[in-house]
């Protein structure tokens, strides 16, 4: 298996050098068709047109490069600006965008030296193989045309058969040391290529700061409407029970002399309107943060939660760990709304919770054996439960082919906090 | 009758301490925090031990946790153990060992004072109290009890709540003799060997639980 591993990131690795040979030769005509149109800009605004191709064409190759990198393990991130809504993609406005935005001038820097790099990498990464190819060939062709002018590895020129023999084995470890090589030598093209093609770190703040103004604002609206609601329920539901719990009480005192048998029963009112006002906050609670979830941990509440559902639903998790509060909270109100929306939509006979932590990243993975079809687009609750995990940098996939099964993945990156062994007071 | 209450709310402490008072329980050590409440319970053995679940200093579930370590060191001791919410999943680690003498309760259900001492007293003679809310939320999930009829899940509902065969058949209009039927096919249906009474009713809330 290993071996089979690494003979095919090998191939792998020469394949893409080829391919990028080919793409750095591109970078020259590029190059020439953007120098091309900043000259001719001023005669008759010729580069308002060319100017704005060019760029697209640029970066379209610089995109190549960058998804080259990310198969190597070098991921780079675009570094334009968006295209402003309605603008236009040529004249005066794209070339002044175009001008005035670093990562285009840092593209163009990048034409030149891109080339040469990855030119002479490729050509590395593919004459060893070649080379070590030649050696394991050699011997047949030796022998047939039988001229002394060949040589190879150590033996140069070779002179009898058995030092043809020997270019067999020396081909062989060159083969094999370009095999193990190449794919070192893409990861060397791809941050040389990242150096110039990923965003400078201004420019991946101005792109972390979109990112979090959007998630920032909703993270605010969300927690203003839960703010709203939690409000609502208390005026309408506990506030307005304790209110009349106080008249009823005070109206069984003024009556406990006159009328014993109506103070009574006004008191036996009161307190089973005590418990109702009860039965309300518990709800409200649970909705706000429930209690299990403070007590047990992300893992014990999903447990809980799955032992009261009306389709059977395994929980695996391998949680050791309590995650911080807003984390744990986040975690726990997507598991159950996917939950919720496999009883109410699904049709499953059985679901299973599966959360894991590893390298901080939790991966909680919520599926279903039931007739599929969910959209994200569609409900509400699923699109509102990806804005909620986006303001932890969280994500969220559903795939959900019509037929089934549904699988909704979530990953949330989060630092663990203390260890669960702390929480339990020493009786376990 | 001796009993060891855990109560971190001075107010709800006092008023269970008077409430069990008055109506001739003793008791013997009242508990504010979570790390004293296994000891207390090892060196008192009361006849009825009634805990919060949540109690300081962590505030998460030491009340439980106690009770069930509790148990674990001196099986069957009788625990009621009383909190703001009820979880089934908490339910079925207190029936766990299998044995009586289980309560768990929401705390409302303190307000109604005649059915919260019986419900002690239920307790500490080995029997299953279980709030109806864990009851309720159970069946609302309506998963099937396959082999179970409506009426005998119903049955068994009651039997989790803690009721006698005759409050049983008070409440679902039918005789005594009716319910006492009911029971024993849902023993014989869950594969419930015959043995003390209590211990059985105890192991088919937990098929319940588990179904």
């Amino acid at each position: 298996m290993e071996t089979r591993d690494w003979i095919r990131d090998g191939l792998r690795a020469v394949a893409t050098g080829l391919l990028t040979m080919v793409l750095a030769i591109m970078n020259i005509p590029l190059f020439v068709f953007f120098v091309l149109g900043l000259v001719l800009t001023p005669v008759l605004g010729l580069g308002l047109v060319i100017l704005p191709a060019a760029t697209a064409l640029i970066r379209f190759r610089a995109d190549l490069a960058r998804r080259l990198a990310g198969w190597w393990g070098v991921p780079i991130a675009r570094p334009y600006r968006p295209r402003p809504e309605g603008s236009l993609p040529i004249g005066w406005g794209a070339f002044r965008r175009i001008v005035t935005e670093q990562a285009t001038w840092r593209d163009f820097a990048w034409l030149l030296p891109g080339a040469v790099v990855g030119l002479a990498l490729g050509i590395i990464t593919l004459a060893l193989p070649a080379y070590g190819l030649e050696g394991v060939l050699l011997l047949p062709l030796w022998l047939y045309l039988g001229g002394v002018w060949y040589g190879y590895g150590v033996n140069w020129p070779i002179e009898s058969v058995g030092q043809g023999f020997l270019s067999l084995p020396q081909g062989v470890l060159i083969l094999m040391l370009g095999l193990v090589v190449a794919p070192y030598l893409r990861r060397f093209d791809a941050l040389f290529n990242r150096l110039l093609l990923g965003p400078t770190r201004a420019a991946e703040l101005r792109l972390r700061v979109s990112q979090l103004t959007v998630t920032r604002a909703d993270a605010v609206d969300a927690q203003a409407a839960e703010l709203r609601r939690i409000e609502r329920d208390l005026h309408d539901g506990a506030q307005a029970r304790l209110a009349s719990l106080g008249m009823t009480i005070g109206l069984a005192e003024e009556l406990v002399e006159r009328d014993p048998a109506t103070a009574r029963k006004l008191l036996a009112e009161a307190r089973e309107s005590s418990s109702d006002a009860l039965t309300e906050l518990r709800h409200l609670v649970r909705g706000i943060h429930p209690p299990v979830l403070a007590e047990r941990g992300l893992d014990g509440a999903v447990r809980a939660l799955a032992l009261t559902l009306r389709i059977p639903t395994s929980v695996d998790s391998t949680l050791a760990v309590r995650l911080e509060t807003p984390v744990e909270s986040a975690a726990y109100f997507a598991v159950a709304e996917c939950l919720a929306n496999m009883v109410r939509h699904s049709g499953a006979t059985f679901a299973y919770v599966s959360l894991r932590l590893e390298n901080d990243v939790l991966r909680m993975e919520v599926g279903d054996d039931g007739h599929g079809g969910a959209d994200p687009a569609r409900g509400t609750g699923l699109a509102g439960m990806e804005r909620r995990l986006a303001a932890f940098d969280g994500t969220m996939s559903v795939s959900s082919p019509s037929g089934g099964p549904t699988i909704v993945t979530m990953e949330l990156p989060c630092a663990s906090s203390s260890p669960r062994t702390m929480l339990s007071s020493g009786t376990d | 009758m001796r009993v060891v209450i855990a109560e971190d709310h001075a107010l709800l402490r006092d008023g269970l301490t008077r409430i069990l008072q008055a109506f001739d329980f003793e008791v013997i050590a009242v508990v504010d925090n979570g790390p004293s409440v296994l000891p207390t319970l090892l060196e008192q053995k009361p006849d009825v031990a009634v805990l919060d679940v949540r109690l300081p200093p962590t505030f998460t579930d030491e009340g439980l946790q106690a009770a069930i370590a509790a148990r674990a060191e001196v099986p069957g001791l009788p625990v009621l153990v009383l909190s703001q919410h009820v979880e089934p999943l908490y339910a079925r680690e207190l029936l766990s060992d299998r044995r009586g003498g289980v309560g768990y309760l929401l705390k409302d259900r303190v307000s109604d004072v005649a059915h919260f001492v019986d419900a002690v007293q239920q307790v500490a003679g080995g029997g299953t109290v279980m709030d109806p809310e864990v009851v309720a939320r159970l069946l609302e999930r309506n998963r099937p009890l396959d082999v179970l009829t409506a009426r005998e899940r119903e049955v068994l509902g009651e039997m989790a709540a803690g009721r006698s065969n005759a409050a049983i058949a008070g409440r679902l209009f039918v005789t005594e003799k009716a319910v006492s039927k009911h029971i024993n096919n849902i023993f014989t249906k869950l594969g419930l060997p015959p043995s003390e009474d209590d211990n059985r009713r105890v192991l088919a809330v937990l098929a319940y639980l588990d179904s």
